[in-house]
């Protein structure tokens, strides 16, 4: 018995139309593609109950009152520039560029915690007022959709300093590479439902 | 320093739940004493715990949802009893509280962890093998997604032991579940279960829909895909597109619950309404979900022991997606009674009856298949034609439930139990069944002892008749579900017959055991060397029975849908090029590390015991963190191992 190594698999055809398994990066970027997706569902049972209670005030009080369109101006720039930011940060993690990826990075970063602050004063100042989570119905489902977008925005950073680390540690690596595709993906996503909350909830809420 | 949690939280007044709390305690540590004893610990650890191979987790799944089934049968013949006894005067042996409890608990497991794991189990298993391929596309996910399941189980099981379960039915509506209504531990235990094992379900979602969309032999288009292949895509694209609606929902309830905001509440403008049209939005998919892979694996046994190829393979698929669609157009007949208006209860009464034509497609492909063809009455067929008898007459009550006038009539009587009972055991657990009984030659390398699973079948089939038609009748005559004592004497001959019936298939999983229990005894004499038991056309049968850890030594090239049939009548065999290095990933103990972390802070939140929520959290965190930072998550399986291990099958003289 002769055993022999040989290359690897022909794959005359594309991996989609049935040449053999897609490579890694394919796999890895497109499950979590699949689970951002699934993600955006979980926002929008939110969004659904957000719907149906916003008009259920309680007696308290409604949107009108709360909401300040300026600071939601410079809040949603804050996200949409970090967005863009990331956006130069993976293009130069694609060219092993790794000082300038650090740079766009604490970029991203700066803008996503001025996001959060912004929020988080929001919020603090509706509880001062008496205008908590608990007040109403509408003022539950308006801190639990925000709030889980902050949520996630938070775990977004996070995130980032973890992939600069990696990338301080490891280099530019393939593996490194995949996560930072990832991350981009999700932080993006963030964009996505960020636009839905900035006019269903506050737009829509302000008139 | 514990929150709630004090002694008062056991139940020592309670005899029922304290001796089968006794009885489990006792085999848990005799099988932990055995295992130990024995020096099992280091090869379960290596080998199973921290696994991450899909054919072992898929075996996992497996065994945990049959020791749920037992759990959940224990409490369905519990109900069964109480029942047949509680008429008139009499008040049986269980009080209200307990028997709440328990149709919560049946419910809850009979859904969450044991159809569940039975389809993600099987799926697990079978699509890899089947695609051609040496694993799915994120292995340590999948082993981190049983071992969330697990923590469900685990959680849910406490509460026969510490505290109590929620006494809200498996749907756990508010405002019953809510604070003021349910202050105890009952309803968190449901929540906080269901959360954990949830996510579990999600990331197999998505790990499945990848490795069935992106990881496939060379060759195998999707219109070569075996049909299992294609129900479990359409049920893992609803997995991902349902399952975070529910985390959604039981999210908002928990808010409710544990920061006293308003979704579900009677008061500051809180709507119940939302709760059940959320829940339904995931529950009605969720049905889908379950039987979709069990037609699949009908699809196959019916093929392969028709000894031709499925008939209309394309219809079968368009049926698939079809319903796949359909089913989150649905959702409001469960609850026609809303007040809607008649508009809305007619598109949901219509669209209700139109996911049966897919379902009718689906019958009549098999009735075909079937026609003409050189049929084997092996175990795996007779659970088929059973399930098509049992599922049609399901179908039948179903499409009379989505009548709405007829709804408002049957809306929760015994006459809807019967149906979806009908559906659910007649569908998914015969489909999962008969999915057991064919694989298992593939997957631990010798064929079940058939008379028994034979015998096994006619209980359950006659049983589950004698178990359920008396609902129907008493449910046309006005008997509520969920009843805890029957007021009416009239109707306790028909609960007598339905008991009798649960017995019978009591009988039926008696012998189901005996037949593990005997094969695993004669295995030697009923080793199956050829790795294909039944003369199967797609490509498991391909490989070794059981298959080694790659699967494939060297990966099938397909061209054509049955593609082992294909190589078989062309004289062809697996391994006709040499071998090379294959890539496997490393087994891992993250999952079962994250399920410890995620079982003390899912207690310790159900608890309100602060510091250890915060701090399984914080270890769930940074088990993931580290995880994320390791590479080293594959190794390499040389020509060389591959070819000894080639030769080393059983049946298997010479290789390449």
């Amino acid at each position: 018995m002769t055993i022999t190594t040989i290359e690897a698999i022909p794959t005359e055809l594309a991996y989609g139309r049935g040449g053999g398994p897609a490579p890694t990066r394919t796999v890895v970027a497109y499950g979590f593609w699949i689970f951002i997706l699934s993600d955006i569902v979980m926002f929008s049972a939110l969004f659904a109950a957000y719907a149906v209670l916003s008009g259920n005030t309680a007696g308290g009080p409604s949107g009108r009152e709360l909401f300040n369109l300026r600071s939601l101006f410079i809040e949603t720039m804050c996200l949409l520039l970090s967005s863009y930011t990331a956006g130069l940060g993976m293009l130069s993690a694609e060219r092993r560029e790794v000082v300038r990826f650090l740079f766009f990075a604490a970029l991203t970063l700066m803008l996503g915690a001025a996001f959060l602050f912004i929020e988080v004063s929001e919020f603090a100042g509706m509880v001062n007022r008496g205008a908590g989570p608990s007040r109403s119905a509408f003022l539950s489902s308006f801190f639990s959709l925000v709030g889980m977008h902050g949520a996630h925005v938070t775990a977004g950073l996070v995130w980032l300093v973890y992939m600069v680390a990696q990338v301080l540690a490891k280099g530019l690596r393939a593996v490194v590479l995949r996560r930072l595709v990832c991350f981009s993906l999700f932080w993006h996503a963030l964009d996505i439902v960020w636009i839905g909350v900035m006019t269903l909830v506050y737009l829509m809420g302000a008139r | 320093m514990l929150g709630r949690l004090s002694w008062a939280a056991i139940p020592f007044n309670e005899p029922l739940p304290l001796i089968s709390m006794a009885v489990v305690a006792a085999v848990i540590v005799a099988v932990l004493a055995i295992v130990t004893l024995k020096g099992w610990l280091p090869y379960l650890w290596r080998e199973w715990v921290t696994s991450v191979d899909h054919k072992r987790i898929g075996a996992m799944y497996l065994l945990l949802a049959l020791i749920m089934l037992l759990r959940g049968f224990s409490d369905a013949i519990m109900m069964r009893t109480q029942q047949a006894i509680a008429v008139g005067d009499a008040q049986g042996y269980l009080p209200p509280d307990h028997y709440d409890q328990i149709f919560s608990a049946h419910g809850t497991i009979m859904i969450f962890f044991v159809a569940m794991p039975l389809v993600i189990g099987l799926m697990n298993f079978v699509v890899p093998l089947q695609l051609g391929v040496r694993d799915v596309a994120f292995p340590t996910l999948n082993s981190v997604s049983f071992w969330l399941t697990a923590t469900g189980v685990l959680l849910i099981n406490l509460s026969l032991v510490i505290g109590n379960f929620a006494r809200t039915s498996w749907w756990n509506y508010p405002p019953l579940s809510e604070l003021a209504f349910s202050p105890d531990v009952g309803v968190d235990y449901y929540l906080w279960s269901l959360q954990i094992s949830g996510i579990g379900t999600l990331l197999t979602g998505v790990n499945f829909v990848t490795t069935i969309l992106k990881l496939r032999a060379p060759g195998m288009t999707y219109m070569r895909m075996p049909v299992f292949c294609w129900t479990a895509l359409a049920s893992n694209m609803m997995i991902v597109a349902a399952f975070p609606i529910l985390t959604a929902t039981f999210m908002m309830l928990l808010l409710d619950r544990y920061l006293g905001m308003h979704f579900f509440t009677n008061e500051a403008g809180g709507n119940q309404m939302m709760y059940a049209n959320l829940f339904w939005a995931w529950g009605h998919p969720e049905v889908y979900i379950l039987v979709l892979p069990a037609f699949g694996v009908f699809s196959e046994v019916a093929a392969t022991f028709s000894g031709k190829g499925l008939f209309s393979y394309r219809s079968m698929v368009l049926a698939t997606l079809g319903i796949c669609i359909l089913s989150f157009t649905v959702w409001l007949h469960h609850f026609f009674t809303m007040g809607a208006g008649a508009d809305v209860n007619a598109f949901f009464g219509i669209m209700s009856s139109i996911i049966a034509i897919p379902t009718g497609v689906k019958i009549f492909n098999w009735l075909f298949t079937m026609f003409r063809g050189r049929i084997v009455f092996a175990t795996p067929m007779l659970w088929l034609v059973g399930f098509m008898v049992t599922f049609v007459i399901g179908g039948l009550t179903g499409v009379l439930l989505a009548v709405p006038p007829v709804n408002f009539e049957l809306h929760n009587s015994a006459f809807l139990v019967a149906h979806f009972h009908n559906v659910i055991i007649g569908g998914v657990v015969f489909g999962a069944f008969a999915g057991y009984q064919y694989w298992f030659p593939k997957a631990l390398g010798f064929t079940l002892d058939e008379r028994w699973g034979k015998a096994g079948f006619w209980c359950w089939l006659i049983g589950f008749y004698l178990a359920f038609t008396p609902l129907y009748v008493l449910g046309l005559q006005g008997m509520t579900r969920r009843l805890q004592h029957i007021a009416d004497p009239s109707w306790q001959p028909w609960l007598l017959v339905a008991e009798v019936g649960a017995v019978v298939i009591m009988c039926g999983i008696f012998c189901q055991i005996a037949q593990l229990y005997v094969s695993i005894r004669t295995r030697e004499s009923r080793r199956d060397l050829t790795g294909d038991p039944w003369n199967g056309r797609t490509l498991e049968w391909a490989t070794a029975s059981p298959p080694p850890p790659y699967n494939f030594a060297v990966l099938p090239r397909v061209e054509t849908i049955d593609a082992f049939w294909e190589m078989k009548q062309r004289g062809l065999t697996l391994a006709q090029s040499p071998y090379q290095t294959i890539e496997m990933p490393r087994n891992t103990p993250i999952g079962v590390v994250l399920a410890f972390f995620a079982s003390a802070a899912g207690f310790a939140l159900i608890w309100h015991i602060w510091w250890m929520a915060i701090l399984g959290l914080i270890g769930a965190a940074v088990t993931v963190l580290v995880f994320g930072w390791s590479e080293d998550r594959e190794q390499e399986v040389s020509a060389a191992e591959i070819a000894l291990m080639e030769r080393a099958r059983p049946g298997q003289g010479s290789a390449a």
